[in-house]
């Protein structure tokens, strides 16, 4: 958490529990073909947040193999452990505590309670069950969800840091499937509201900024690509253009034309 | 179907009892600490997180830990993950 910086120095940042950050592309490190892409996207993604999860260490491996903390080490990085791969709060609880184990009375975690194996929709009951204990041990909650704005609410009212309604299933790439639900979470939010899942390409990452969200995490959009480094650079771009456009204010919707060259003066 | 890829050279010929890591049977030295645990498995200098029967064991406690047989050791690192 050395990246933490001054408010001041930093012009329209994303501030989550206390720190700031330039970047509003938050990515995950996993599916990438090995360590050195996976090193190459978080560097063009220009992200700070990255998620890791959490795994038995392989008993077989070779000593001296790079290790994912050595190519994204903390101190350049906020890292950002998931519970990925959780059905139950007690794992996730389980997983959150070995996890601020690991990285030295680290709090910051992604919550995420799975319901089940072929939508990876969240568990919404176990997520809330387990962010309530989570906050009690004294972490900082970032958790994923649906897009229902009562949850997320609830959510933010139990304590949790950010709150991460989903776009569309992880892993599927449909962009933002309910743009207003996702607003209506914004709208009534006061804690930073991240789409978590479900971005496919660029455009989705700006629509999620353009309508109002404090920021985007992916994975998939970014390790599936053809060209990872050269997609982690476009959402890099697309966040950075949907954040402007939400801030600059759009244009009013017209169903007929309006002229943009004025009508005085025509030689005709 | 024990391991004994985690036997240290040092501790062949001592006492050997059965202990649990990471869902694996493998036999290990009497009475090993979880930092001689580290060692022979080959993870020392790696950044790891265990836990024994249940509990977190801060860093700081594994060269006073000592393992019993029986003992259910996981071993966990950070990988890449969304």
């Amino acid at each position: 958490m050395t990246q933490a910086q001054p408010t001041q120095s930093l012009p329209d940042a994303l501030r989550i529990a206390g720190r700031s950050y330039a970047s509003r592309l938050l990515v995950g490190t996993g599916k990438y073909k090995d360590m050195e892409q996976t090193r190459r996207a978080v560097e063009a993604s220009g992200a700070e947040i990255v998620t890791v999860a959490v795994r038995r260490t392989n008993l077989g491996q070779k000593p001296g193999e790079p290790s994912l903390l050595d190519v994204l080490p903390p101190d350049r990085y906020t890292i950002l452990p998931n519970t990925a791969g959780c059905y139950t709060a007690e794992d996730a609880l389980r997983t959150c505590r070995l996890a601020r184990e690991l990285l030295d009375d680290h709090r910051l975690v992604k919550l995420e309670v799975l319901g089940d194996a072929k939508t990876l929709f969240p568990d919404v009951t176990a997520t809330l069950a387990a962010a309530e204990q989570l906050v009690k041990e004294g972490f900082e909650v970032m958790v994923y969800t649906s897009d229902d704005p009562i949850i997320a609410k609830r959510l933010e009212e139990l304590g949790c840091v950010a709150v991460m309604p989903l776009a569309a299933p992880i892993g599927s790439g449909l962009g933002v499937q309910n743009r207003y639900n996702i607003l209506s979470i914004i709208e009534n939010a006061r804690v930073p509201i991240i789409v978590d899942a479900g971005v496919g390409t660029a455009s989705d990452a700006a629509i999620a900024m353009e309508l109002g969200c404090d920021g985007v995490l992916m994975n998939t959009a970014i390790a599936e690509a053809k060209d990872p480094v050269l997609m982690a650079s476009a959402m890099k771009h697309a966040i950075i253009g949907g954040r402007e456009a939400f801030r600059a204010g759009r244009m009013p919707r017209r169903r007929y034309a309006s002229a943009s060259s004025p009508l005085d003066g025509t030689v005709a | 179907m024990g391991r004994s890829a985690a036997l240290h050279p040092v501790y062949f010929l001592t006492i050997v009892m059965q202990i649990v890591v990471n869902g694996e049977n493998t036999a290990v030295s009497e009475g090993i600490t979880l930092t001689e645990l580290v060692g022979s498995l080959q993870l020392a200098g790696q950044r790891l997180a265990i836990e024994l029967n249940g509990d977190i064991v801060p860093r700081s406690r594994w060269p006073e830990v000592h393992l019993s047989g029986g003992d259910r050791a996981e071993i966990v690192r950070a990988i890449g993950g969304g």
